[in-house]
């Protein structure tokens, strides 16, 4: 699509305000609508633009698939170990209230983190698959 | 009020609408772009039941990734659908009819939309409204319920979804072994 000057144009625009708008939705999941989950898409929607506008080659350099493939492991990883890490504290699993001396605070920390575990697996899983579809797609 | 059930029978009746285009388009890619309106409408159903949430994700998920990840497949697989193959048309809506009836049968054990007394709203609804503020202190509590009261749902489904990327890479992320000249295919 690079001979489309004003889709290239346009959609240059638009990434950075996506990206914008993914993060915003991620962090600000607690007090409206939103949260990781579409946070993620979000996210990952703006390489997928990105993947559109400027070929595959170039959004694997911005992006390599091994670098995706362990951000979409650390994420359920994070959101595992923070239920450890409640049982360590001596909860049960995945109770919030005890990641700090007050169980409130203990939830908002529990919570951020593991929307930001949800963020990043679901971010880069949507990237991954759209790499490969987009990469087989190529091929053949 | 009335503007209100105008809203939803509209958008209820585009729904149905849509739904017998996609049935009778053969072009695949138009069939793909009427999905993505579909899952548009629907997320405007779920804004008008106060859903923003719900809507939100079905915009974001159902309108948009999945409308490109299926498009991104008919870029593999073409964008004609095989003509069908003229057989008993009579067996198929048989099924379709009984099926339907019988769903329609089930609406009538519901109960009726929006009464205060439904068992939805008496369950544990009401908890989670009067003590999330004290427990968890996060005013959208849509993501209290998420992240925290049903949080190991919710890990479950983050593992869903790492599952389904490994499941895709399996099966076809083979991309660079295709260039040694092994062909696996």
């Amino acid at each position: 699509m690079s001979d489309h000057l004003i889709l290239r144009i346009v959609g240059k625009f638009l990434i950075p305000y996506i990206l914008l708008f993914g993060l915003y939705v991620q962090f600000h999941g607690d007090f409206g609508p939103g949260g990781g989950f579409q946070a993620g898409v979000i996210f990952a929607s703006a390489f997928v633009i990105h993947t559109l506008l400027f070929g595959l080659e170039s959004a694997e350099r911005i992006a390599p698939q091994w670098v995706l493939k362990i951000v979409a492991a650390s994420g359920v990883l994070i959101y595992a170990l923070v239920g450890v890490a409640a049982m360590l504290m001596g909860g049960n699993y995945l109770d919030y209230d005890f990641l700090a001396a007050d169980p409130i605070a203990g939830q908002h920390i529990g919570i951020i983190l593991v929307e930001f575990g949800v963020g990043l697996t679901v971010a880069s899983v949507m990237m991954l698959l759209f790499f490969t579809f987009a990469g087989r797609g190529e091929a053949s | 009020m009335i503007l209100e059930q105008l809203i939803d029978i509209f958008l209820l009746v585009f729904l149905a609408i849509i739904s017998i285009a996609v049935l009778r388009i053969r072009d695949l890619f138009t069939a793909v772009m009427l999905f993505g309106i579909y899952s548009l409408t629907s997320a405007s159903l779920f804004m008008v039941l106060d859903a923003a949430d719900v809507g939100f994700t079905e915009a974001a998920v159902g309108a948009g990734i999945s409308t490109i990840l299926m498009l991104a497949t008919i870029s593999m697989t073409g964008r004609e659908e095989k003509p069908l193959k003229k057989k008993g048309t009579m067996l198929p809506l048989a099924v379709v009819v009984i099926t339907g009836a019988t769903l329609v049968y089930g609406i009538m054990d519901l109960p009726p939309f929006g009464e205060p007394d439904n068992p939805v709203h008496t369950h544990v609804a009401p908890r989670y409204i009067e003590q999330s503020p004290q427990e968890i202190d996060v005013p959208n509590f849509v993501t209290a319920v998420l992240a925290s009261y049903r949080g190991y749902d919710t890990l479950g489904e983050v593992v869903v979804i790492f599952t389904a990327g490994v499941g895709v890479m399996l099966l076809i992320g083979r991309r660079r072994k295709r260039k040694e000249g092994i062909s696996n295919e």
